[in-house]
């Protein structure tokens, strides 16, 4: 009899496991893709439209296109998980029946969460967030802008740090420099919380009069004095205030009970398998692994989730283990780029700030949707 | 003598475990779980990330809570805070 696979979520882990997966196990399971958009975006583009670099709608695709023709493709929200009975019911009233659970549901960002952030704060981790960021910039005539992180675990853990030394520049560019102060709030006594990226991108902000206000947990804001306020018990006054807004698992998984008090997976961290069921696997920001939650997480993860479920189907003991691989680039303005490599064991090591990894961190940009989704690039 | 003294104010002693979480989600957890305390409170957390040794120290100089006792043992830290 034919194995049900049921992915939850077509973003890049869940597009990359359908394709592999019904690539490999042939006529002995059928592929399904449940979102609940049916569209495709691409997250890392976001930084870029939110600073008017590029344009929102290179950023979506239909996910039908990005999927092989032999995977179905349902468009609808997962309401809840049966992990027992082994359903998936939609908000929609139907429901479907799985072997092998995928979750790659991702994470959701919710800004009501610290009060005055909704009207006062600004944020890039939503393409509509990303388009009135970027409208407020083009209206900013100077000022104090203040950067800051209001919740963790959060995605693409460079994106403020990119966020800051690149907006830096466009006020540079602008000719507003002078009229305006930079501050990144950080969580931490450092920029960065890798160390030694930390250490190499310090200097950067150090030189370009960049001010960096440590251990600022962003807890609330006052729209109407015009601060922030941290966990900490410190206070600064802003002008222009981006926000990284708390994040949190899907609702499905909540509602489910799958999940941690943060609403994501406790999953093993080799298999990949949720830690109570063994027919549930989950890829990407959904999991609780303590790793960045970023796109290429999810890219070297699939391939193992695929591997192992093709295994289980075939009756072989699955070999793929996850190792913790993540990569990233982190900009750091005029052009120049770094990079970010590591997994368990490695810690990064990353290289002086070049062109290369711009260029190659926009080759990537560029070559995405033809590339990633098809499990091209390994 | 320090167990004379951690024993002398074990009845507060409050507890956080971080234990598995990696930087810097042992820091914010604390920042939080202090919070709540009222001054002169006594913290103990329990971590793994083996960055929490400096990034502990480094919070309490530039909070001003005192960090008590640091201690690591077989790769499992623990940290005794006093709030400020």
């Amino acid at each position: 009899m034919n194995s049900k696979i049921v992915i939850l979520g077509g973003g890049v882990g869940g597009t990359l496991a359908a394709n592999l997966l019904v690539d490999r196990v042939g006529h002995a399971a059928t592929v399904t893709v449940v979102d609940p958009t049916g569209m495709h975006a691409y997250q890392p583009g976001f930084l870029y439209v939110a600073l008017g670099q590029a344009n929102g709608r290179w950023l979506g695709r239909d996910e039908r296109n990005l999927l092989d023709k032999r995977v179905d493709l349902v468009i609808e929200t997962a309401e809840r998980i049966d992990p027992e009975k082994r359903t998936v019911t939609f908000a929609s009233g139907g429901s479907l029946d799985y072997d092998y659970l995928v979750l790659a549901t991702g994470s959701r960002t919710l800004p009501e969460r610290v009060p005055g952030f909704v009207g006062a704060g600004q944020e890039f981790y939503s393409l509509t967030g990303a388009m009135r960021l970027r409208e407020e910039l083009r209206r900013f005539k100077g000022g104090r802008v203040l950067i800051g992180i209001a919740g963790i675990p959060y995605k693409c853990p460079p994106a403020p740090v990119e966020f800051t030394l690149m907006l830096e520049e466009q006020l540079r560019d602008r000719g507003l420099r002078q009229q305006s102060e930079v501050t990144l709030l950080s969580p931490l006594n450092r920029c960065f919380t890798i160390e030694s990226a930390s250490t190499l991108v310090q200097p950067i902000m150090e030189k370009r009069g960049i001010k960096l206000s440590t251990f600022f947990n962003v807890e609330s804001v006052d729209p109407i004095k015009g601060t922030v306020s941290s966990i900490e018990g410190d206070e600064a006054a802003y002008d222009l205030l981006v926000l990284v807004p708390p994040h949190r698992g899907q609702a499905v998984i909540d509602a489910s009970g799958l999940g941690d008090e943060g609403g994501w997976v406790p999953t093993d961290r080799n298999t990949l398998q949720h830690k109570r069921y063994d027919r549930i696997f989950t890829i990407g920001d959904a999991t609780d692994l303590p790793i960045s939650k970023s796109g290429s997480t999810a890219h070297f993860q699939a391939p193992i989730v695929a591997s192992r479920i093709v295994s289980l189907i075939k009756g072989i003991e699955p070999k793929a283990t996850y190792e913790g691989r993540v990569m990233c680039f982190l900009e750091t303005g005029g052009r120049r780029a770094t990079t970010l490599r590591f997994d368990y064991a490695h810690p990064p090591v990353p290289p002086r700030p070049a062109m290369v990894w711009h260029a190659a961190k926009w080759m990537f940009n560029r070559l995405y949707w033809h590339t990633v989704p098809q499990g091209r690039v390994g | 003598m320090k167990e004379a003294v951690m024993a002398s104010i074990v009845e507060e002693l409050h507890q956080l475990d971080v234990k598995g979480l990696q930087c810097p989600m042992p820091i914010v957890k604390t920042a939080k779980a202090m919070k709540a305390l009222a001054s002169g409170d006594v913290i103990e957390v329990i971590a793994t990330d083996p960055g929490s040794v400096k990034d502990f120290a480094a919070w309490s100089k530039a909070t001003g809570n005192d960090l008590l006792e640091s201690t690591a043992v077989d790769g499992v830290f623990r940290f005794v805070l006093r709030k400020r």
